[in-house]
C-alpha cells in the first residue's frame, strides 16, 4: 500500500465537527514539511482553511501559505471559466459573467456538475503535475460519496457529449491507489464513528477510490491505568478526601471531580474507538490524533496535528 | 411593574407550537431536540412530536423508531415507565418520526401532480431522484416542508424538528424561498421551452453555448423533459413554498441554536443567530451544550490542584491519605501527582469554553447550559434528566 504522503491526492472528508479541515491542513503542512511543493483546495468555502493558516479569505488562485504550502478555495463558477479556457478552448471568460445566477441554478439542477467541475479541478491539477500532493478538504462525509463518485454517475447518465469524455482521465487518477486516497477523519464518539464505519463501508463497495486510512482525532489521552483507576476510586471516598482537603483545601473536590469526569468520557471514547477498530477492515491503517489542551488556535494547532500525524505516520 | 422571574426554556415552549433546532454539525442537536421533546411531553403536557433527521442507532432504539419512513410513533408509557417515569406522571404523550427526504419528495409529487399519469411519469423519471436528491437543497426544503405538514394537520401540540447537516447552515433558512424562486427563473423558463425555439433566443445563445459545451445537448434535453413535467405542478410547489416560507417567520415559530464551547461552533453558532435576525425569524433560545463544570474555573480549584501536587511530595501525609483509603502509599502518590497535573489540561480547556461563553451570552434572548455527562446520552432516563435540566434553565 503507498504511503499516505507518497499519493498525489488526498481527499480528507469526516462528520461535522470532528476536525476534517484542521486534519486536512495538518496533512499539507506535514507534506510541505518534507519539502514537498503541495495544494490544499477547500472544497465547502466555508473558510475553515483560510482560519487554519490565519490568512485573509482564499480564492481561487492558489495564495502560497508558507513555503511550498499553496491554499485555494474552490469555486465552480471559476472552474468552469478555467476549464473552458483551458480544455473547451473557448475565451469567453468575459461573457459568462451574467450566466453566473442562471448558471448556478443549472448546476444545483444537473446531477454531478457543480460535483464534476471541483473534482475536474483537483484531478486537473495532479494530471499536470502542478504539485507533488494535492490535499483537498473535501465535503463532509454526507457528501463525500456524490463528490468522488460524481465523474462516475456522470459516465453512467450522460450517454455522450463533452462531459463524458472528461470523465475518462479523471476516473484513472481516482482510481489509481498508488495516487489517490480517501482519509476519513473521526473523532471517538458515537455518531462520528457510526458514520465513518459507515462510509469506509460504502466508498469501498461503491466508488473506486482507496481509503487510504481513518484518522482518529481529540482522543483522550488515558489517565490511568486500570489498576490506578481502583487507587482514584478508593482516595475518592470520604474519609481520605476529608484528609485531603485539610492538606490542600476544599476545592480538592473539584479537582476529584473533574479527574472523574475525564476519566468517565476518556471510557466512553475508548469503547468507541474500539469499535471502530473492530469494524474497520485490517487494510485500512488508523492513526489516532491525541486531544490537545491548548489555548491556542489556528496555525499553531495544525503544527501541533502535524506533529502527531508525524509521530503515527513514523 | 412587578419583576418578573427569568424566563426559561419552558416558557420558551409553553408559548411556541414549532421549534427549529439548529447549528452546525457535531453539536448535539438531535439530542437537543429529543431531550426538549421527551421532557416537554412529560411536564408541560400536550401532544409533542419530534421529528429528527438522523439519530444514533441507540437513541432510535429507545424510542422506538425502529422502522425507517414519514410515519410518527408514539413513545410508550411502557418506555417511560422503564426510564422510571410513571404513567400518570407523563402529562402528554411524545411522538417521534424521522426525516426521510425521498418519501417526503414522493409526497410532494403526489400531492402536486395535477393527473396520475403526469405523478407516475415524474416518479418514474431517471433524473427524478438524482435531481430531487441534490437541487435547491433538497433535505432542507424537505424538512421544512415536513414541519409545516405536521403543523398543518393539527394533530400536535408541539412540533420539535432537529435539522439535517447542511454544508451550509442558510441553506436551510433559505430553502423555501429558493424553491420558490427556481420556478420564477430564467432558467426553469429557459429550459422548458421547445428545443427549437430555445436555439433562436438571442438572449440564452450565449449561455446555451457554454451549457451545451460543458453538458452536451442530449443531457440538457433529458434534464430539459423532466423540468416540463417539474413545471405542471408549479402553481402547488409555489403557494406551498411560500406557506413554509411564512412559517419561519410566524409568531408561533422559534428557533434554539445549539452550540458547543469550541470556536467553530461557537463561531457558526453566532454568524446563524446574526442571519436569523437578519430574516426576522425569531431566534428564541442557545443551548450550550457538553460544558465543563464552572466550579473548575474557580481559582480556589487550581491552587487546590497545585497543592494537591505538593501533597503528592509530601510522604507523611500521603501515607495518612493511603492508610485512610486502604490503599497503598505508592501507588496514591502517583495517583494524587497524576491527579493535580492533569486538572491543569481540564482547567485550559475550561478557560477556553469561558471564553466562547462569554461571547455566546446575550446573543438570544435566553441562554441554557447542559454540562458534560459522563456517559452518552441514549436511553429515555438520561434524555429526560437532560430536558428537566435544559428547561429549568434559562438567562443564567
Amino acid at each position: 500500500m503507498t504511503a499516505l504522503l507518497q499519493r498525489e491526492l488526498l481527499f480528507v472528508t469526516g462528520k461535522g465537527g470532528v476536525g476534517k479541515s484542521t486534519v486536512a491542513a495538518a496533512l499539507a503542512d506535514l507534506a510541505a514539511r518534507q519539502g514537498k511543493r503541495v495544494l490544499i483546495c477547500e472544497m465547502d468555502a466555508k473558510g475553515a482553511i483560510a482560519a487554519a493558516f490565519e490568512v485573509a479569505d482564499l480564492g481561487f488562485e492558489p495564495t502560497e501559505v508558507q513555503p511550498g504550502l499553496h491554499a485555494m478555495a474552490m469555486n465552480t463558477e471559476d472552474s468552469l471559466r478555467e476549464y473552458l479556457r483551458v480544455v473547451a478552448r473557448i475565451p469567453l471568460v468575459g461573457r459568462i459573467g451574467p450566466l453566473a445566477r442562471t448558471f448556478d441554478f443549472v448546476a444545483d439542477a444537473a446531477p454531478g456538475v457543480k460535483e464534476i467541475l471541483s473534482i475536474g479541478k483537483v484531478c486537473y491539477e495532479v494530471r499536470e503535475h502542478h504539485y507533488d500532493l494535492v490535499v483537498v478538504d473535501a465535503e463532509a462525509s454526507g457528501h463525500i460519496v456524490a463528490q468522488i463518485d460524481a465523474p462516475r454517475a456522470i459516465r453512467e447518465l450522460v450517454q455522450v457529449g463533452p462531459v463524458r469524455e472528461q470523465t475518462e482521465w479523471m476516473l484513472q487518477i481516482l482510481g489509481d491507489a498508488d495516487r489517490t486516497g480517501l482519509v476519513v477523519v473521526t473523532t471517538p464518539e458515537e455518531m462520528p464513528v457510526a458514520e465513518s464505519v459507515e462510509l469506509v463501508d460504502k466508498v469501498r463497495s461503491t466508488t473506486e477510490v482507496d481509503v487510504a486510512a481513518v484518522i482518529a482525532n481529540r482522543v483522550l489521552p488515558q489517565w490511568f491505568s486500570a489498576a490506578d483507576a481502583e487507587v482514584f476510586d478508593a482516595l475518592s471516598a470520604s474519609a481520605p478526601q476529608a484528609l485531603l482537603a485539610e492538606a490542600a483545601g476544599q476545592r480538592v473536590a473539584t479537582v476529584f471531580e473533574a479527574a472523574s469526569l475525564a476519566q468517565a468520557r476518556r471510557a466512553v471514547a475508548a469503547d468507541h474507538l474500539a469499535r471502530l477498530t473492530s469494524a474497520l477492515p485490517s487494510s485500512v491503517p488508523m492513526l489516532i490524533v491525541p486531544e490537545l489542551f491548548t489555548k491556542a488556535t489556528g496555525r499553531r494547532v495544525v503544527s501541533l496535528v502535524a506533529d502527531a500525524l508525524d509521530e503515527e505516520l513514523g | 411593574m412587578a419583576r418578573r422571574a427569568k424566563p426559561t426554556l419552558a416558557d420558551l415552549l409553553s408559548a411556541k407550537e414549532m421549534v427549529v433546532v439548529c447549528g452546525s454539525g457535531g453539536t448535539g442537536k438531535t439530542t437537543v431536540a429529543a431531550a426538549l421533546g421527551a421532557q416537554a411531553a412529560v411536564a408541560l403536557g400536550g401532544r409533542v412530536l419530534v421529528l429528527t433527521v438522523d439519530p444514533a442507532k441507540r437513541l432510535a432504539t429507545a424510542l422506538g423508531l425502529g422502522a425507517f419512513g414519514n410515519t410518527a410513533v408514539r413513545v410508550g408509557n411502557d418506555a417511560f415507565a422503564v426510564a422510571g417515569v410513571a404513567a400518570e406522571e407523563v402529562r402528554g404523550e411524545l411522538w417521534v418520526a424521522m426525516l426521510d427526504t425521498k418519501a417526503g419528495w414522493d409526497e410532494l409529487i403526489r400531492r402536486h401532480a395535477p393527473d396520475a399519469a403526469l405523478r407516475d411519469q415524474v416518479l418514474a423519471n431517471p433524473l427524478y431522484r438524482n435531481i430531487t436528491g441534490r437541487f435547491v437543497n433538497s433535505h432542507d426544503y424537505i424538512a421544512m416542508e415536513q414541519l409545516h405538514e405536521l403543523h398543518a394537520s393539527g394533530r400536535y401540540d408541539l412540533v420539535i424538528i432537529d435539522t439535517p447537516p447542511s454544508r451550509n447552515a442558510l441553506d436551510l433558512l433559505d430553502a423555501p424561498g429558493r424553491m420558490r424562486e427556481f420556478f420564477g427563473s430564467r432558467l426553469l423558463k429557459w429550459l422548458t421551452v421547445p428545443y427549437r425555439s430555445r436555439l433562436f433566443t438571442m438572449a440564452s445563445k450565449p449561455f446555451y453555448q457554454v451549457a451545451d459545451r460543458v453538458l452536451g445537448s442530449r443531457f440538457l434535453q433529458d434534464i430539459a423533459e423532466f423540468f416540463i413535467l417539474f413545471q405542471t405542478m408549479e402553481a402547488g410547489f409555489v403557494a406551498r413554498a411560500r406557506e413554509v416560507e411564512r412559517l419561519l417567520v410566524d409568531d408561533r415559530t422559534t428557533f434554539i441554536v445549539v452550540s458547543t464551547l469550541e470556536a467553530a461552533p461557537a463561531r457558526e453558532a453566532h454568524y446563524l443567530s446574526d442571519e436569523l435576525r437578519r430574516r426576522r425569524m425569531p431566534l428564541g433560545a442557545m443551548v450550550l451544550n457538553r460544558t465543563l463544570p464552572a466550579s473548575v474555573r474557580q481559582p480556589a480549584a487550581a491552587k487546590a490542584a497545585t497543592q494537591l501536587r505538593e501533597v503528592a511530595l509530601d510522604t507523611r501525609t500521603v501515607r495518612k491519605v493511603a492508610d485512610a483509603a486502604g490503599v497503598e502509599a505508592e501507588s496514591a502518590r502517583h495517583v494524587l501527582g497524576e491527579v493535580g497535573e492533569r486538572f491543569r489540561d481540564v482547567a485550559i480547556v475550561a478557560g477556553r469554553e469561558a471564553e466562547r461563553r462569554h461571547e455566546l451570552e446575550g446573543v438570544a434572548p435566553l441562554t441554557a447550559v447542559v454540562p458534560t455527562m459522563p456517559s452518552d446520552v441514549h436511553d429515555l432516563a438520561t434524555l429526560l434528566a437532560m430536558g428537566a435540566h435544559l428547561l429549568a434553565d434559562g438567562s443564567r
